[in-house]
């Protein structure tokens, strides 16, 4: 198992995921994220103690609350932050958003937006690493996510034929509105031990406790011994997504969101850091999403011709639209740098 | 000069491919008993590249791509056409979206191999569709081969294509047996139709299997019309300038379709055709109708709605007379 990072790294990591979605809420507001996003405030301790478990080579499927993911795993933030407001310069030139982002150089192999569909295909791109080396593949959702037939289906087949993947499952109580305990019956867990996966369910608000459940679950992984499963408690301090700031959705009580902040995973991780260092480290990550902002705002807006690119690895002609027939690009005046989301979120 | 079937196409393509390219696999149900006589023989040359699933088709439609995004190239097998409903949103949704959702970071290089679509005798409402528009409608690369040389060459070229690609396999088609040399056998590019008749007066459009009544029909109408017969082969992509140049010649279309009649490749083809080629009448389509494709399990009654070579021999009177 590798060494468990200094606690200061953790702090940065949570600290930097913090302040990247409080700036994301920012350009939400603003009409520069048009999409809103799901943040993860709240929720940092996970993916700070997940994310530090793998090697940079492992592979993620992360999901639609991601983001913490992939500053984690040191996805560039300029680069992830053009993608979430939809420019050339994003990590994926602007063809995902915040909902369905990937950063190979990272490490992360997408997002799916079905919810708990990835699970197979994380399984599968498991299989297919293991075939070829010791890489482990980890797959990322919620706990809305275990009531979807498909992620059952891909406990069984992770489990049967032994494949090197690690069920990660964020519990923060809520699918969109509806109470945990309203949409599962039995366990989180006792999904995956009925597959005969080994599961545990463990606090995901300290991310000293996460790492070392997770390096555990990957180290078994890497060995040969199949899946495992490993379900954080946590929560979430913002709405699901944040359309909830302007529409107002009484599903859970101010007190129980208050007795959560009780137990912040910056604060804890905070109290193991000494002051001077946890400034220098604070200073430096808002230099750092100074420069984001500014590189995903400087970065242009995708030419309306490239519309097609990326739709195929073997390109087929494309009709319709913009693709008319005789190929002569039929761009709309003021298509384009003009171009202004027609709603906002926040 | 050996004869080949169809089916026995789709397992020399199959085997052809795997020994060529070891990240080629296939799954699916049953699969090493071969039901589908797709895998013959496979599970004793390659033992570690057939794997057979349990019935989890959302699940293993899924695991396919992961393991394409892993550099695999899988092949997934599904016995009956309905079970691609199933698993739509896996295909049309997850596999197909991939690489342009990750800016062209990931490829995902999956061929569902449907080997028995259409109308089976008996088998009722819920085995016997023909749901090869529906991909074609969302952009899922889409081929149907009508001979044992097509179902080859087509099969192979979808393997090596770095994207998602359904092999519609009409149910017709599986028993016809053709006149091939090996040598000669070859990957077929998509989107590349083929005049299987060559005529004067007018186009015929058939799809899969019915390209064989069509060309029965041409013949038949021999001393009347000449008729020339198109087929594309794959529907996405889809030959429109073979097809034009047929048009361009005749200025006459009929499309022979075995798909339902609303929102599919009829239409689609007949639409383009009013758009883009001079046409010297007004086109029309033999297609399933607009609804339920199969009615019970009643010959009689299934039947009924299928399109018929009595059907075609009518639209292109029609068309030619006008």
């Amino acid at each position: 198992m590798s060494a468990r990072p200094a606690a200061a790294a953790f702090y940065g990591t949570i600290r930097l995921i913090r302040r990247f979605e409080e700036r994301c809420v920012d350009l939400v507001r603003s009409g520069d994220i048009g999409s809103g996003i799901h943040p993860c405030v709240g929720q940092e301790g996970v993916a700070a103690g997940v994310c530090a478990a793998l090697r940079p080579d492992d592979a993620l499927l992360s999901n639609h609350r991601g983001h913490g993911h992939f500053l984690a795993r040191g996805s560039d933030p300029g680069r992830f932050l053009a993608e979430l407001t939809g420019r050339v310069g994003g990590v994926d030139r602007g063809r995902a958003g915040s909902f369905h982002p990937s950063d190979l150089s990272a490490g992360i192999w997408g997002a799916s937006g079905t919810v708990g569909h990835g699970a197979a295909i994380a399984t599968g791109l498991g299989w297919a690493l293991a075939r070829d080396g010791d890489r482990v593949a980890v797959s990322v959702f919620g706990d809305g996510a275990v009531s979807q037939g498909a992620l059952l289906e891909s406990f069984n087949l992770a489990s049967l034929w032994r494949v090197p993947v690690v069920f990660v499952c964020e519990n923060n109580g809520y699918a969109t509105t509806l109470p945990a305990p309203a949409g599962i019956a039995g366990s989180v867990a006792g999904r995956a031990a009925a597959f005969g996966i080994p599961a545990s369910t463990v606090d995901g608000q300290d991310p000293e406790v996460v790492y070392d459940a997770m390096a555990a679950a990957v180290d078994r992984a890497r060995g040969g011994d199949g899946p495992s499963l490993v379900e954080f408690t946590t929560y979430r301090y913002e709405g699901h997504h944040t359309f909830e700031r302007r529409m107002r959705l009484a599903y859970r009580e101010e007190a129980e969101v208050a007795r959560w902040r009780e137990r912040d995973p910056l604060a804890i991780q905070a109290a193991r850091v000494p002051p001077p260092v946890r400034e220098a480290i604070d200073a430096e990550i808002e230099e750092v999403l100074d420069a984001a902002v500014r590189f995903a705002l400087e970065s242009p807006r995708p030419d309306p011709a490239d519309a097609a690119d990326h739709l195929y690895a073997t390109p087929v002609r494309i009709r319709g639209s913009l693709f008319a027939p005789l190929g002569a690009a039929a761009v709309p005046d003021g298509a384009g740098p003009q171009f202004r989301w027609g709603f906002s979120h926040a | 000069m050996p004869k080949l079937s169809y089916a026995k196409a789709l397992n020399r393509a199959l085997t052809d491919e795997m020994e060529r390219d070891p990240d080629v696999f296939v799954l699916g149900e049953d699969i090493r008993f071969a039901l589908n006589n797709v895998t013959t023989g496979l599970l004793d040359r390659f033992p570690d590249r057939v794997l057979e699933t349990p019935l989890s088709e959302q699940g293993f439609t899924n695991f396919a791509t992961g393991a394409a995004m892993g550099g695999k190239r899988p092949v997934v097998e599904y016995q009956i056409p309905f079970l691609l409903l199933l698993v739509l949103e896996q295909i049309a949704n997850q596999a197909n979206k991939f690489r342009l959702m990750s800016g062209g970071q990931v490829k995902v290089p999956v061929t569902y191999l449907l080997p028995g679509t259409g109308w089976r005798p008996g088998w009722g409402a819920q085995h016997s569709d023909q749901p090869y528009g529906v991909f074609a409608h969302l952009g899922v690369k889409t081929v149907i081969p009508a001979t044992p040389t097509d179902a080859y060459g087509l099969f192979l070229s979808a393997i090596r294509d770095d994207d998602p690609v359904v092999v519609f396999c009409p149910m017709p088609a599986l028993a016809l047996r053709e006149d091939v040399s090996y040598v000669d056998l070859a990957p077929i590019p998509l989107g590349v139709g083929r005049v299987c008749r060559p005529g004067d007066d007018v186009t015929v459009l058939a799809v899969g299997h019915l390209v064989h009544d069509a060309v029965a029909v041409a013949d038949e109408l021999a001393g009347e019309v000449s008729v020339e017969v198109f087929d594309p082969r794959s529907l996405h992509p889809f030959d429109w300038a073979g097809l034009a140049a047929s048009v361009e010649r005749t200025g006459r279309l009929v499309v022979f379709d075995d798909g339902n009649r609303f929102c599919g490749v009829g239409a689609e083809v007949l639409a383009t055709a009013a758009e883009e080629m001079r046409l010297a009448a007004a086109p029309k389509r033999v297609t399933r109708p607009d609804a339920a494709v199969v009615v019970g399990c009643a010959p009689e009654l299934d039947l009924a709605v299928q399109p018929s070579r009595a059907q075609l021999v009518a639209a292109i009177q029609a068309v030619v007379k006008s």
